[in-house]
């Protein structure tokens, strides 16, 4: 069988998968971060295999650019929130955290 | 077909990094099995004839957001006998949810008839993109150059150190304007 649209699906829903249960069960803030790029990962697999299999043209590959941009934008400012949380309250773990002020 | 090998082997790749990502207790392992994941994903863009696509993943996401989450996994360092523990009672309830999504997915993969069209061979997509980006896209072009401006301005503000003369001269200002209001 030809490696087809339904392949690279799977594999993006294999990657969605596996980024849901990091964002469900991790506790380090940074570890979080990194199931959110997963789920990123995923979608935007997703807009370049339809773009390749049945659109045919490149506004998915364009789509899947502006979720980069975003991705960058998003892990910069989170990246960030988690830095100030280090320094304000000693832990990076998410379930501790849980006032705005110290 | 070594084109359909080449396809395995880089969702192979994908998912059992994925995979370790996920199921590693040390977050600096996760960070490095995140960089093969990410090289994963772009070899797929690849596969898929998305040249700029899998060159900018490379760059953007290889380049600037793993070590953007590396540097700060070195920054965060817990303490040993502090590290988070992942009880299993929310491992298992996370993981059927997990399972639950994935086999809906799954599902509608495999019952949904795609128009597929016949696939050409993948050509140059750069100089395309460029032009849609520049006439239909150019809206949300610019769009996101302020969104990268503001998140630049908002994590050197978040990241800020304040200093203790900083803090003094704040407090004075308040009183000032205390005093004006009163």
């Amino acid at each position: 069988m030809t490696v087809g649209l339904e392949h690279y699906l799977t594999v993006s829903a294999l990657l969605f998968g596996l980024g849901l249960y990091a964002v469900l069960t991790r506790r380090n803030a940074v570890a979080l971060l990194m199931g959110v790029e997963l789920i990123l990962n995923a979608a935007n697999l997703n807009f370049v295999a339809f773009a390749r299999f049945v659109d045919g043209g490149v506004e998915g590959h364009i789509v899947a650019a502006f979720v980069i941009v975003l991705a960058a934008a998003e892990a910069a400012v989170a990246l960030a929130i988690v830095l100030a949380m280090f320094r304000n309250f000693g832990t990076v773990n998410v379930d501790t955290v849980n006032r705005l002020k110290r | 077909m070594s084109g359909d090998l080449v396809f395995y082997g880089f969702a192979l790749l994908t998912v059992l990094s994925g995979f370790f990502v996920v199921a590693s207790r040390n977050v600096v392992h996760a960070a490095f099995s995140l960089l093969f994941t990410l090289f994963g994903v772009a070899g797929l863009y690849a596969q898929l004839g998305a040249d700029f696509l899998a060159v900018t993943q490379t760059v953007v996401y290889i380049g600037g957001i793993l070590v953007l989450v590396i540097f700060a996994v070195m920054m965060t360092r817990i303490p040993r006998g502090d590290a988070p523990r992942r009880g299993l009672d929310r491992a298992v309830p996370a993981a059927i949810l997990a399972l639950l999504v994935f086999a809906l997915i799954y599902m509608v993969i495999v019952g949904t008839r795609w128009p597929e069209r016949a696939a050409g061979a993948p050509e140059a997509t750069v100089a395309e993109i460029g032009t849609g980006l520049m006439t239909t896209f150019v809206f949300p072009f610019e769009y996101a150059s302020l969104v990268l401006l503001a998140a630049m301005v908002g994590a050197a503000i978040l990241i800020r150190e304040r200093a203790p003369a900083d803090d003094a001269a704040d407090a004075d200002d308040a009183a000032g304007e205390g005093e004006v209001r009163s």
